[in-house]
């Protein structure tokens, strides 16, 4: 166990996978000669070689097609997008190859590739770079979505991404590759599909993911905690498939729930969260489940927009004691 | 989209109540928790809380009018922002529905198909209860009827910590233990959307006091046995001692039938009183003796004969006729078989007793002769409905069948 930067576990899940299995290359712009926009692949060209750390032209489309079609001759290419924003470009070959090319091929052909790059806002980078997109590609049958927020997970995550079989968009954040954290040595393999209790408590559900866990629901949850309150935190990690047991145990317990979320509210991931608990914890449920999410505007460069347009500890603790009746 | 402010239940018998005053005017800005207003109810003064953030658009009701609960009385909204022209109808308890009118007919109709009124159709809900699924079911589970609870929560909300809180008042629990020398007060209930449905139709086909009848027979031939026994201690005891002794007995085991319609409420009692009716010249009295599940036969037998006796003298006090939870009327002794008694208001039960005779009944499939009474109970269906009257017979034919479970 070792105490590591969220960057740092990325870039040890990559050179262990890649060191494991020599069908595991990673391609991506500057990924290579220039360690990676974000430093996430740094010094993998060293170790690994240019055959297997590909420097890629600025044309998301083309090298994330050049993955998909490698994943289906049988190799495990691991795709840096320098950030889902730009993955936009490349959305085609995810979810019209990467996502229906076993369904098409009949089962003939697999698809293991892994998207990877971050993901939401990262600091005044105004408003088509700042997106969170989960909710988009969790949309698509026949991809894994994954969005660690810790540095443990972030490794355990990835190594598993790299090792399933199926397309998997790997969601990280600019503003997490700074945050250190325990991360286990070695074959540290964190389940897909699996939620992770960031806090045990009976009175209320918070529901979340990726930077939202430390950045706003682990600092409202200590508040609440200070309060009286004792908050179940659930760090979904996984968006697809979500951890639905998890959801159903803490509900059972708790009858209240505050789903978080850095994206937009309208159609984002927290909906079908909220939909899954009234169908199947409706008998459990004392008030309506409410969400934070980000506001339902562009986001501004300026630094007080961007704060007020993003949720808040200050959010979700009058969510939390909303769904209270406090 | 403006929300609207519908002036909530402030408690639970209230239908309406009256904006007193207006602690903010339009234009005002509110946030949840925000008071708005100042509420007369039937009970007391209170304040009407916004649930939301924004801006006070709209005051739809003048200080000093009245507003139904469930009616828009304010409307909360961003600066600005119209409000709906057609506010949402205003939610008010359903009366029901007149009947139709009388067609005219030419062929004579068949006779309309009697309904046993004991056992009434699922009355329509008297208005909508809201309330969190959660607590729906904890209501269910633990027999409440949420109608009867004032919600803390939005809109009045009936949420887990109100159902919780039911549940655990001592009025709801069945069985209070009788505690001897103490009369404690009874408890007003309040009278459930559905009760008062209930009652309202029931007394407009039956005027007054809407009755209903139940009857069973029971095997007395141990409660027989029993009074030969005391007979030869030289105790004087009658059947109809035994059945005031039983009778007392079942109320305090199932103190639901031991309830008093009191119009805007129902009285649960928590002491046994249990009147007999005696038979006096030109009429007829209802001597109580109080606390009878805490006497024993022979000293429930001492004071009716002294009751009686006193009766027949016309020397009872007032206080020593009135009031008691129930009735025992008792008819055998003039050898009727069976009969229906009418309620002595304003208890909502009484027993009609027939004479105890040997009669074949058919025992494990073999005809057998066994001394058997009929009891037959009145019961104020306002109060008490089928089922509760029926588990209550039950639980007296018990006693009087094994009437060892007296004293034990």
């Amino acid at each position: 166990m070792a105490e590591l930067t969220y960057r740092d576990a990325l870039n040890q899940a990559l050179a262990e996978e890649m060191a494991r299995d020599p069908r595991v290359f990673v391609m991506g712009e500057e990924v290579a000669r220039y360690n990676g926009a974000y430093k996430v692949t740094q010094g993998l060209l060293d170790k690994f070689g240019s055959a297997r750390v590909v420097d890629a032209p600025i044309s998301e489309l083309g090298f994330a097609g050049l993955g998909v079609g490698a994943a289906m001759m049988g190799l495990r290419p691991v795709i840096e997008m320098m950030t889902w924003n730009f993955a936009i470009l490349a959305m085609d070959q995810i979810v019209n190859n990467a996502a229906k090319i076993r369904h098409m091929s009949g089962g003939q052909l697999r698809c293991p590739i892994v998207v990877r790059g971050p993901n939401g806002a990262g600091g005044r980078l105004s408003s088509q770079h700042s997106q969170a997109l989960e909710a988009n590609y969790a949309h698509f049958p026949g991809l894994i979505v994954l969005a660690p927020g810790t540095p443990a997970d972030a490794k355990g995550l990835l190594k598993a991404a790299i090792r399933s079989d199926s397309p998997v968009v790997f969601m990280e954040a600019e503003l997490l590759y700074g945050l250190k954290g325990e991360v286990p040595d070695g074959e540290h393999v964190v389940p897909i599909g699996k939620a992770d209790f960031k806090r045990r408590g009976d009175d209320v559900t918070i529901i979340t993911w990726s930077r939202m866990v430390s950045a706003v629901v682990q600092p409202a949850a200590a508040e609440l905690e200070a309060a009286g309150i004792h908050a179940d935190v659930i760090d979904l990690r996984s968006i697809k498939p979500m951890d639905e047991a998890a959801v159903r145990e803490s509900v059972a317990k708790t009858n209240r729930v505050v789903i978080v979320e850095e994206g937009w509210g309208y159609a984002g991931f927290g909906g079908h969260v909220a939909d899954f608990i009234q169908r199947e914890c409706f008998d459990s449920l004392d008030a309506p489940v409410l969400r934070v999410h980000g506001h339902d505007v562009n986001m501004g460069y300026a630094a007080n927009l961007e704060r007020l347009t993003l949720p808040s500890v200050q959010r979700v603790v009058a969510a939390v004691n909303q769904v209270l009746y406090r | 989209m403006p929300i609207a402010v519908q002036l909530p239940a402030l408690s639970p018998t209230m239908k309406e109540g009256r904006i007193t005053r207006w602690l903010k005017k339009e234009g005002d800005r509110v946030s949840a928790g925000t008071a708005i207003a100042e509420c007369e109810t039937d009970k007391s003064n209170l304040e009407i809380e916004v649930y939301d953030d924004g801006v006070l658009l709209k005051l739809l009701v003048a200080e000093g009018a009245f507003a139904p609960v469930g009616s828009t009385i304010a409307w909360v909204g961003k600066p600005g922002e119209p409000i709906p022209e057609t506010a949402p109808p205003a939610v008010t308890a359903p009366t029901p529905a007149a009947p139709p009118p009388p067609q005219p007919v030419a062929a004579p109709r068949p006779a309309p198909v009697a309904t046993p009124i004991a056992a009434p159709a699922p009355v329509a809900s008297a208005g909508r209860v809201r309330a969190s699924p959660l607590a729906k079911r904890i209501a269910e589970a633990e027999g409440i009827d949420l109608s009867t609870i004032t919600g803390s929560g939005p809109a009045g909300r009936v949420v887990k910590r109100d159902v919780e809180g039911a549940a655990s008042r001592p009025a709801a629990k069945p069985a209070r233990r009788a505690v001897a020398g103490v009369r404690p007060p009874p408890d007003t209930l309040p009278v459930s959307g559905m009760r008062r449905v209930i009652a309202q139709r029931l007394t407009e086909v039956k005027p007054g006091v809407p009755h209903f009848y139940l009857t069973v027979d029971v095997e007395m031939d141990q409660a027989l046995a029993l009074r030969e026994e005391a007979k030869a201690q030289e105790l004087k005891v009658s059947v109809n001692d035994i059945l005031v002794k039983a009778t007392a007995a079942a109320v305090r085991a199932f103190p639901r039938i031991n309830q008093v319609f009191a119009g805007e409420s129902i009285q649960q009692l928590h002491t046994v009183d249990v009147g007999v009716a005696v038979a006096i010249e030109d009429g007829l009295i209802t001597p109580v003796v109080r606390d009878a599940d805490q006497k024993g036969v022979a000293e429930i037998a001492e004071e009716i004969r002294e009751l009686a006796e006193r009766a027949k003298k016309k020397a009872l006090r007032p206080e020593e006729y009135s009031g008691g939870s129930i009735t025992v009327s008792n008819l055998g002794m003039f050898g009727i078989d069976s009969f229906i008694a009418v309620l002595n208001p304003p208890q909502a039960a009484i027993l009609a007793v027939g004479k105890v005779e040997p009669k074949v009944v058919v025992r494990n499939d073999a005809m057998v002769i066994r001394k058997m009474m009929s009891v037959t109970l009145s019961g104020d269906h306002r109060v008490i409905d089928g089922a509760v009257g029926a588990q209550f017979l039950q639980i007296l034919k018990g006693l009087l069948e094994h009437p060892l479970r007296l004293v034990l």
